[in-house]
């Protein structure tokens, strides 16, 4: 078992798609290799121990396996759907909250329109896309946006961090965003 | 139906995250049940958090992890989706909240005919449906902290602004407002607050000693 070198979002589709549909262990050894050990980091930097962390990320990648069936490639990425099982671990178990969740098979809920495959939203949702449009982020911009994904009490927290009013913690965030979206819509729409 | 009140990033952000405190999410999830544009907003939220998360610096795991991982993954049965209630007029978050549709809620009389319900929240959140008659008006307050309204039935007026189901006001302690159900039936929504409303005139205040808002 190696991680995938060169694995897409289209390879972990694909794992996950076998797991679901034939319980293929070798699919899922693929993605284990490559996200608990992720997983595993993302809890330290939540601030669990190394041994929770462990115990935890194993879960994560168990509760993969056991959801797998329900898991729509429609509706998310394969790793937007492992963020999720280790986020609301994350909560559950080490922020000990209730996370209230949206029941995408509620019968109220209002569906979506289908949107054409170069629209921004598809854009916002491809994980390669993201990750680049981040990379091009001043510093500054990234530094709060990832921080917000790590800290129980993200404003406080990263205004102590950074020595900086709540206030400007709070705009950095939304011009962050904002050029985020600035840049994923200019990549989607050629510059090529 | 299309929403037109909508939830502002910092809120789905700390959404996506995890870090948004068990009220404020009982409202965000409800919100995203009506709206697609919020939880299409949420989606690309979503996604930052899985590039973080593909980011991270790999932790190896420790000796025999994954056979661990395996033994656990098949000690359980599969999971299958929720049971959905058809003719539903609850979003599934709150429905689970409540444990019965809106229309069986046992609710509290606080004068003026309008009712409340409190829903219990595990943190410093507070949470509660108000039922409030066509044409009545919500007693003027203002807030110590954040206020989030949904509207799930009827409407609500405040100043030039219509809410009406699926709809979100974002209030804070800027804001005084008289909000006026809608005409047309009862406007009932789900209030979530972190500090108890201050309200404007005596005869609310001595409800709100008895009442917990």
């Amino acid at each position: 078992m190696s991680d995938a070198a060169g694995a897409t979002e289209q390879t972990w589709e694909a794992l996950l798609l076998a797991v679901a549909e034939t319980g293929d262990r070798d699919a899922f050894s693929r993605l284990f290799v490559h996200f608990a050990p992720r997983v595993k980091s993302y809890l330290l930097r939540q601030g669990s121990s190394p041994s929770q962390a462990e115990d935890i990320a194993q879960e994560t990648l168990a509760l993969l396996w056991r959801k797998a069936g329900l898991f729509d490639p429609a509706k998310a990425s394969a790793s937007t759907w492992i963020f999720r099982i280790a986020r609301n671990q994350m909560i559950d178990r080490i922020r000990r909250r209730q996370r209230p969740e949206l029941d995408p098979n509620d019968p109220l809920l209002v569906p979506a329109a289908e949107p054409a495959p170069d629209h921004q939203a598809s854009k916002q949702q491809d994980i390669a896309a993201v990750r680049s449009a981040l990379a091009e982020l001043p510093e500054k911009q990234r530094e709060v946006i990832m921080l917000s994904f790590f800290e129980e009490d993200p404003h406080p927290a990263i205004a102590e961090k950074l020595q900086l009013p709540i206030g400007t913690v709070k705009s950095r965030i939304r011009l962050a965003l904002a050029r985020l979206d600035t840049l994923l819509d200019r990549n989607a729409h050629g510059e090529s | 139906m299309e929403t037109h009140h909508h939830l502002p990033d910092d809120l789905l952000l700390a959404y996506a995250a995890g870090s948004l405190a068990e009220g404020w999410s009982l409202a965000v999830a409800s919100h995203l049940t009506y709206c697609t544009s919020c939880r299409q907003r949420d989606a690309a939220l979503e996604a930052i958090g899985t590039a973080a998360l593909e980011g991270m610096p790999p932790e190896p795991m420790d000796a025999g992890a994954f056979e661990a991982c395996m033994a656990r993954a098949e000690s359980a049965v599969a999971e299958q989706p929720l049971n959905v209630v058809a003719g539903s007029n609850t979003p599934a978050p709150l429905r689970r909240y409540l444990g019965c549709e809106l229309d069986a809620v046992k609710w509290s009389p606080l004068g003026g005919g309008i009712r409340q319900y409190l829903i219990e929240t595990g943190d410093e959140t507070r949470a509660r449906l108000l039922y409030i008659p066509p044409g009545e008006d919500v007693p003027q307050h203002t807030h110590q902290g954040l206020e989030l309204t949904l509207v799930l039935a009827g409407s609500f007026a405040d100043g030039d602004e219509e809410f009406h189901a699926g709809d979100i006001e974002v209030a804070d302690e800027t804001v005084d407002h008289t909000p006026v159900s809608g005409p047309n039936g009862p406007c009932i929504c789900l209030a979530v607050t972190d500090a108890p409303l201050v309200f404007r005139r005596w005869l609310p205040r001595m409800i709100q000693r008895f009442a917990k808002i």
